[in-house]
């Protein structure tokens, strides 16, 4: 049981880490802005117009 | 408590994640630099007030376009907002989630889901959130952020109807789809008034992320074994019908609280682990011997 929970203690800091770099990746690699430059002008498959 | 704390919570998520009001009077939305991040609920990025982007809608619109064809920073904000709390976000901050449970409240013959509808928001996350978008493209390798297009009625509810009301170019353009998707928002609607949280259980693919998290998230839920007396207190005032003395922390689990509430031993606890062996940051004084995920 120990063992099991010092598994998963272990897992929830490497997630953490894991996620963080993925994050710190994507600003890198200028996801921000294009998440931005969708984000700005109005979805028209969102609404229901296309 | 925790039920009037929830509402108050999701209350004030709701209005701050949608509080651009000038949209809302405009037929406009909001273009500055706060659209950058992420919201973790569910909240359409078109909804006139939106501050920021639906997870959902940036993971497959970062993916449709021809730059990139997955979205590591949206992975990675969702991977950590699950790795700390979980589906908790299902149950405080989604506003879509609060207004399943408004209807909810609404008095009429209720209904359980069958289980295995459960498992339908891994098909819609898989196939609709993250391979058509990037598999089906058009000539130039554009695609589309289908879940959005053709099923998320968080949409319709939170930018289509708004934006139709007070956009009159908008409004001009409407066409069948904007009728399938009304009707996909009816259904919603008159399903969470039978069913306890339809579309965050059978539907959702952020509900689907955040349950990979639910077991191994900092925020649980915790039954001490030596006080249960499995009454089933707890399972009939479940809103997601999982048992909860049987697995705390299932994938289902929103961390609402009902349970915590309605316990008469007060066996279970819901909070952040802080030792290394998995106790809650309340054991360290109660010590009660018992670890995070119900002794097991």
């Amino acid at each position: 049981m120990v063992g099991v929970v010092s598994m998963k203690y272990k897992i929830k800091y490497l997630i953490m880490v894991i996620s963080l770099i993925l994050i710190i990746l994507g600003i890198y690699r200028g996801e921000v802005a294009e998440v931005l430059q969708k984000a700005i002008n109005i979805c028209l498959e969102c609404i229901g117009i296309d | 408590m925790i039920s009037f704390k929830r509402r108050i919570v999701q209350t004030f998520s709701t209005i701050i994640a949608n509080g651009y009001f000038e949209g809302f009077a405009k037929g406009t939305i909001y273009r500055g630099k706060l659209k950058s991040f992420c919201f973790p609920g569910l909240n359409c990025y078109s909804c006139p007030g939106a501050y920021a982007s639906c997870p959902i809608g940036a993971l497959q619109s970062v993916a449709a376009g021809f730059k990139f064809q997955i979205s590591v920073y949206v992975i990675g904000f969702l991977m950590l907002i699950g790795n700390i709390w979980g589906r908790l976000i299902c149950g405080w901050i989604c506003p879509f989630g609060f207004f399943q449970e408004l209807l909810y409240k609404i008095p009429s013959r209720k209904l359980k889901m069958p289980k295995i509808l459960s498992k339908l928001k891994y098909f819609f996350l898989v196939l609709f959130v993250l391979l058509m978008p990037v598999l089906l493209t058009n000539e130039v390798g554009i695609g589309l952020p289908y879940f959005c297009k053709y099923v998320c009625p968080a949409g319709t509810l939170e930018a289509g109807i708004p934006l139709a009301i007070r956009n009159t170019a908008l409004r001009s353009t409407i066409g069948i789809m904007y009728y399938w998707k009304l009707m996909l928002l009816a259904m919603t609607i008159v399903f969470s008034i039978l069913i306890s949280r339809p579309f965050c259980r059978a539907v959702c693919p952020l509900g689907a992320i955040y349950s990979f998290f639910n077991s191994v998230s900092f925020y649980r839920m915790n039954v001490d074994e030596t006080k249960c007396t499995r009454c089933n207190i707890c399972n009939k005032n479940c809103p997601v019908d999982i048992k909860v003395y049987e697995n705390a922390n299932s994938p289902e689990c929103v961390r609402c609280g009902n349970c915590v509430n309605r316990c008469p031993t007060k066996a279970i606890k819901s909070g952040f682990i802080t030792e290394e062996k998995g106790r809650l940051s309340y054991e360290k004084t109660m010590d009660t011997g018992c670890g995070a995920d119900n002794c097991r």
